[in-house]
């Protein structure tokens, strides 16, 4: 497939791999920060082609594992209401709450569906003006743009029986607080490449300066990763600490532009609570006043009280990078896809869910 | 859909003011009988579907049958490349084809919801009867049952199959060895994806159609060439891989394949990265692996090659002795990993 499968090239992969045993002197800890590159590192079994002495840790970038329990309890208790259609990205459904999934409020009998944008909510919305449709607004950077359109139509096209249930995050922030605290290993990052097609690197830059930390914005496909720690290795090898862009097919210095403005539009900064990790200042982006009307939260006014069910699940130290699935002792007994304790195991883009279904050999 | 309403012209019914399926449709009388008469008789015709009889009697000219049933539940009814009743006929023929059966006869039930139009049950009945003249079956006996509006989701079917097993191989994950040679009968992935388009109305530029067919006249020609056929599996839910690791935990062997000489469309494979689905999991309903003595490979690939059906067979890998129960994938990039059973339904990621 083009595009695709010239960055899934084994010889190409050989040469990368051994670049990086050539330019590798030490141990170093990098961490991709995205989900999607987690999931193609352990698909490929990326590890096996670098020298032990190259760790990764995997970041907090899967959007499901990071929404607050708090707000999946708000979703059950909205989709289960007689009058609303709840609309969601597929992967949200298996996501545990405190009593019950999304899946659940659906096999009682509630219309759940899977959409795939969240302009096809809002197509739902105006082909059932009697219901209420919600959409679960999820996601990073990445899909801030199309929710922020589609917020924006419902109030240019005056379709009022829509709202949306809001969980933005952003990246920056959680950078900021993985290298502020105090158990930090990371010396590299490799960030997300589809964040920054979106945003761009700018924002990244006084990061690296601050806390002298080589950044990479790396994509998804295996050679794009291989090469991006290549890079990254390369800096740290030689006491570099730079913003630099291996995903330069998709990512332009200053982003999507926009993209930017149409999220401008609709979002302001806010303070958000990361599931597992807690509440991180100005990490998450919430409606403006003027469009509040569209806040699902403001129309099904309910308090839930949430509590994690398992004590045991260490997901927030996973999404940290303070540990790695496989050292949870719930990993694959107490905890597997088919019940999962924590969100990590439920996304495909899930650290724990990836090292579960990739298995190396 | 202009084909198969073109075939509409030619339906006997609605022989009464009705043009959709109600209760008295499958109450035992009047309508029932005609339902059957005008509709099922006249496109299943064949002697031995004897309506007036509580069953078909058939003579068997084996002494080895092979006995499948299964129930066809497909939404939407009606997809790019096939419809409920072609699915129905060929999944069936396909199972028996599977346990190395030539495949004779077909029964078919079929539970259908109040309201149904008549012109869709037409379309679908006569999708069996091409699916089945094609297979070379013939469905002899069947049911009708008719259910409450929103009872039903417009039309189940359950088809059952008798076929004949006319040779001395021993087909069964059991007679799987080290050492023997898998092959794939073609490119994977199209029934589920062309499902999940039309289901969810995902307006793909190229329209995906599924591989729904019979692949029973494929496997004969194996047998008939003399292969030494080990197994056979085909790959429905689940796809490839989940196929492959039953056979690997049945036959306590190690399967290992080579990710590319799987073939995959390129439409099927832009779909998936879309969607986040893997291909190796995502359904097929035309396609089949099968596990031969290791120097009889190249002779089969050569024979199923000969069919248009299995125009794109490859081998795809060899079965090992240890890690036993495990398939081992050597990925595109060269690294290995291990192939593990899906967990429920795979749903369609974030971004």
């Amino acid at each position: 497939m083009k595009y695709v499968d010239e960055y899934r090239n084994s010889k190409e992969a050989e040469l990368f791999a051994n670049a990086i045993r050539k330019s590798t002197t030490r141990p170093w800890t990098l961490m991709e920060i995205c989900g999607g590159q987690t999931h193609s590192i352990a698909k490929y079994s990326l590890q096996d082609l670098l020298p032990e002495t190259i760790s990764l840790l995997h970041g907090p970038g899967c959007p499901v594992c990071v929404t607050p329990i708090n707000l999946i309890d708000k979703a059950v208790h909205i989709a289960a209401q007689p009058n609303v259609i709840f609309c969601s990205f597929g992967d949200m459904l298996r996501v545990p709450g405190s009593k019950e999934n999304l899946l659940t409020v659906k096999s009682k009998g509630g219309d759940l569906r899977i959409v795939y944008s969240p302009l096809d909510a809002l197509k739902i919305a105006q082909d059932n003006p009697q219901k209420e449709v919600v959409f679960f607004a999820i996601g990073f950077e990445t899909t801030a743009p199309a929710n922020a359109m589609a917020i924006y139509k419902a109030k240019l096209d005056d379709i009022n029986n829509i709202s949306f249930l809001v969980s933005q995050v952003i990246v920056p922030p959680a950078i900021r607080s993985i290298l502020g605290s105090s158990e930090n290993r990371v010396q590299g990052f490799l960030a997300a490449g589809h964040v920054c097609t979106v945003m761009g690197y700018q924002e990244y830059e006084p990061i690296s300066q601050q806390y002298r930390i080589p950044i990479v914005v790396t994509g998804f496909e295996p050679l794009d990763i291989l090469q991006g720690i290549y890079l990254c290795v390369k800096q740290l090898e030689e006491g570099r600490a730079e913003v630099e862009n291996q995903y330069s097919r998709s990512v332009r210095k200053e982003g999507n532009l926009s993209a930017q403005k149409i999220i401008q539009e609709v979002f302001q900064i806010v303070a958000r609570h990361w599931r597992g990790i807690g509440e991180i200042a100005q990490s998450g982006l919430g409606l403006r006043e003027a469009y509040a009307q569209f806040d699902a939260e403001n129309k099904f006014p309910h308090e839930v009280h949430s509590q994690e069910r398992s004590t045991e699940c260490i997901s927030g130290l996973v999404l940290q990078g303070i540990k790695k699935p496989n050292e949870c002792q719930a990993f694959g007994k107490s905890c597997t896809p088919e019940s999962p304790l924590g969100a990590t195991m439920v996304s495909t883009e899930g650290a724990c869910a990836a090292y579960y279904r990739y298995q190396s050999v | 859909m202009n084909k198969n309403n073109e075939d509409f012209s030619n339906c006997p019914l609605p022989i009464d003011s009705s043009s959709f399926i109600t209760l008295a449709h499958g109450g035992g009388g009047k309508l029932t009988h005609q339902l059957i008469e005008k509709l099922f008789r006249p496109a299943f015709n064949n002697s031995e579907l004897e309506t007036q009889h509580d069953g078909a009697v058939i003579n068997i000219p084996s002494e080895k049958l092979a006995l499948t049933t299964d129930s066809y539940v497909v939404r939407p009814l009606i997809f790019p490349g096939g419809n409920i009743g072609s699915l129905a006929v060929n999944g069936t023929v396909n199972d028996l084809a599977m346990c190395g059966a030539q495949p004779l006869y077909l029964t078919a039930a079929f539970i259908l919801e109040e309201g149904l139009p008549m012109e869709l049950l037409w379309t679908i009945v006569q999708a069996m009867k091409r699916s089945a003249d094609h297979a070379g079956v013939k469905i002899i006996t069947g049911d009708t049952k008719v259910v409450d509006k929103g009872k039903g989701d417009g039309i189940f079917i359950n088809t059952s199959g008798v076929g004949v097993i006319e040779h001395s191989l021993k087909i069964h994950p059991k007679s799987i060895q080290p050492g023997d040679v898998v092959l794939l009968s073609g490119d994977i992935g199209r029934h589920g994806i062309a499902i999940m388009a039309a289901r969810e109305g995902l307006g793909f530029q190229d329209q995906v159609e599924s591989d729904c067919a019979a692949v029973s006249h494929l496997v004969q020609n194996l047998i008939n060439a003399g292969i030494e056929i080990h197994c056979m599996r085909d790959l429905t839910r689940g796809g490839l891989a989940t196929a492959l690791i039953e056979m690997a935990q049945t036959s306590a062997v190690s399967i290992n394949i080579i990710e590319s000489e799987i073939p995959v469309r390129e439409d099927v494979k832009g779909a998936c990265e879309i969607l986040g689905l893997d291909p190796f999991y995502v359904a097929n309903e035309g396609r089949f692996v099968v596990f031969v003595k290791a120097d009889h490979a190249k002779y089969a690939m050569e024979v199923m090659r000969k069919d248009e059906l299995g125009s794109q067979a490859s081998i795809i890998g060899t079965v090992m002795e240890a890690p036993k129960e495990t398939v081992i994938l050597k990925t595109q990039i060269g690294t290995s990993r291990i192939l593990d059973m899906l967990s429920g339904e795979q749903l369609p990621r974030i971004c």
